[in-house]
């Protein structure tokens, strides 16, 4: 199974970006193989809005079983739940770091958006 | 004739001023406060109240069985409204601007409209003054589409008030555009100049003709007087820091009800704007 981290950077070493939505990248590493592929989230940086939804969108294009991010809102949260994919929030420090305790079953999945929306 | 008032800075005496303006137009005006994310020129004007009705804006209504999933809506909606994931359609109704790109680039008919209630607007009227306001749902985004509803609302052949929300960005564009003048209400801070800046160049690139009115006119400094003179910005009256004038302020009472010599200010100011608008000097 492949799963999305959002990050900083563009390797395992980087540091969890902890806002999903406004990521600066997306690692989306092969548990298997740990290979990771790292997916620019740069247009949604500047995203007036809606910049959530694209990039769960992103996440699930990349196919995606889980998400790993620091925080969730409920737009993201909604499209990431409608194409089946996990999500767990709360995570911090570098990337694969969060990977070895997610492979360990140390993280488990939200169960909903962990914070709100921005102004709407 | 369509004047609307305008500030960049909040809290520079917008109300104050289309109150008084649109009290002493005399029986054919009519007042509309766009500010609908705060309307307060009710609580000056103090109108009958007739009616109210509900506003709505055109979001996206999707038929999910001709529905082909192909995407043609989402890669048209510039907010993010509308997408497809996982063989869904998903909607976002609270970022839909109601633009009716996705209906239009449907190759299937499968969008109609639905709605989303936005606001309310309420119509009275006050010794032949001719009231209208909006008041955006709490918790909505969207003024525009209001303001531009509100709008609608008055008779063309009627000498039109506006006020104005603060700032410079949509809902102001939306409340000032194509009005014949526009009337600035700035003070003389810093913080006053600064947004007054940015005004006059919105009015600029929407080519309304401005004027401006310096409110608590003895405080500050000078820098707003000479901003205006080099850009030639004519100062069309001053409202001194006075306790009086904020004491009927806070009773909701206009300045033109309570003192005579501002009523005749406010008579020649005007005069002033219908000289200014057609293009002759004051």
């Amino acid at each position: 199974m492949k799963v999305a981290v959002s990050s900083n950077g563009k390797t395992l070493d980087s540091e969890i970006d902890t806002r999903f939505g406004r990521a600066a990248c997306f690692l989306l590493v092969d548990l298997n193989s740990m290979s990771c592929e790292a997916v620019e989230n740069k247009q949604n940086l500047k995203a007036a809005q809606g910049a959530g939804i694209q990039a769960a969108k992103t996440v699930v294009d990349h196919g995606a079983g889980a998400v790993i991010t620091g925080n969730c809102g409920p737009k993201a949260y909604a499209v990431l739940q409608q194409a089946g994919i996990s999500v767990i929030t709360g995570a911090s420090g570098q990337a694969k770091d969060a990977l070895e305790k997610y492979k360990q079953g140390e993280l488990s999945p939200a169960e909903g958006p962990n914070v709100n929306g921005h102004w709407m | 004739m369509i004047i609307s008032v305008a500030s960049g800075k909040g809290g520079t005496g917008k109300t104050t001023v289309a109150t008084s303006l649109a009290l002493s137009l005399g029986k054919n005006a009519q007042l509309a406060d766009c500010d609908v994310e705060a309307p307060n020129a009710h609580l000056f004007i103090k109108p009958e109240f007739e009616a109210e009705e509900t506003v709505t804006m055109p979001v996206p209504k999707i038929d999910d069985d001709k529905c082909t999933r192909c995407g043609e809506c989402e890669a048209v909606c510039q907010f993010n409204a509308i997408l497809t994931v996982a063989d869904t359609i998903m909607t976002f109704p609270e970022l839909c601007h109601g633009c009716g790109g996705c209906k239009a680039a449907c190759p299937a008919g499968a969008i109609e409209d639905g709605k989303r209630t936005i606001g309310t607007i309420q119509h009275g009227r006050c010794n032949g003054l001719d009231f209208v306001h909006g008041r955006l749902r709490i918790g909505e985004a969207m003024a525009p589409p209001l303001i531009r509803q509100v709008r609608s609302r008055v008779t063309p052949d009627k000498t039109t008030v506006i006020d104005a929300p603060p700032g410079t960005s949509c809902p102001v564009i939306a409340a000032i555009k194509n009005t014949d003048f526009v009337l600035l209400v700035t003070e003389p801070t810093p913080f006053g100049l600064n947004d007054l800046e940015l005004a006059v160049e919105t009015a600029k690139i929407l080519q309304i003709p401005s004027g401006l009115i310096i409110n608590r006119s003895d405080i500050g400094d000078s820098r707003v007087a000479e901003y205006a003179a080099r850009e030639k910005i004519p100062v069309l009256m001053e409202i001194p820091y006075q306790r009086e004038i904020a004491e009927a302020y806070s009773r909701g009472e206009p300045v033109v009800e309570v003192f005579s010599q501002w009523r005749r200010r406010f008579e020649k100011l005007y005069a002033d704007i219908q000289n200014l608008v057609a293009g002759r000097t004051i």
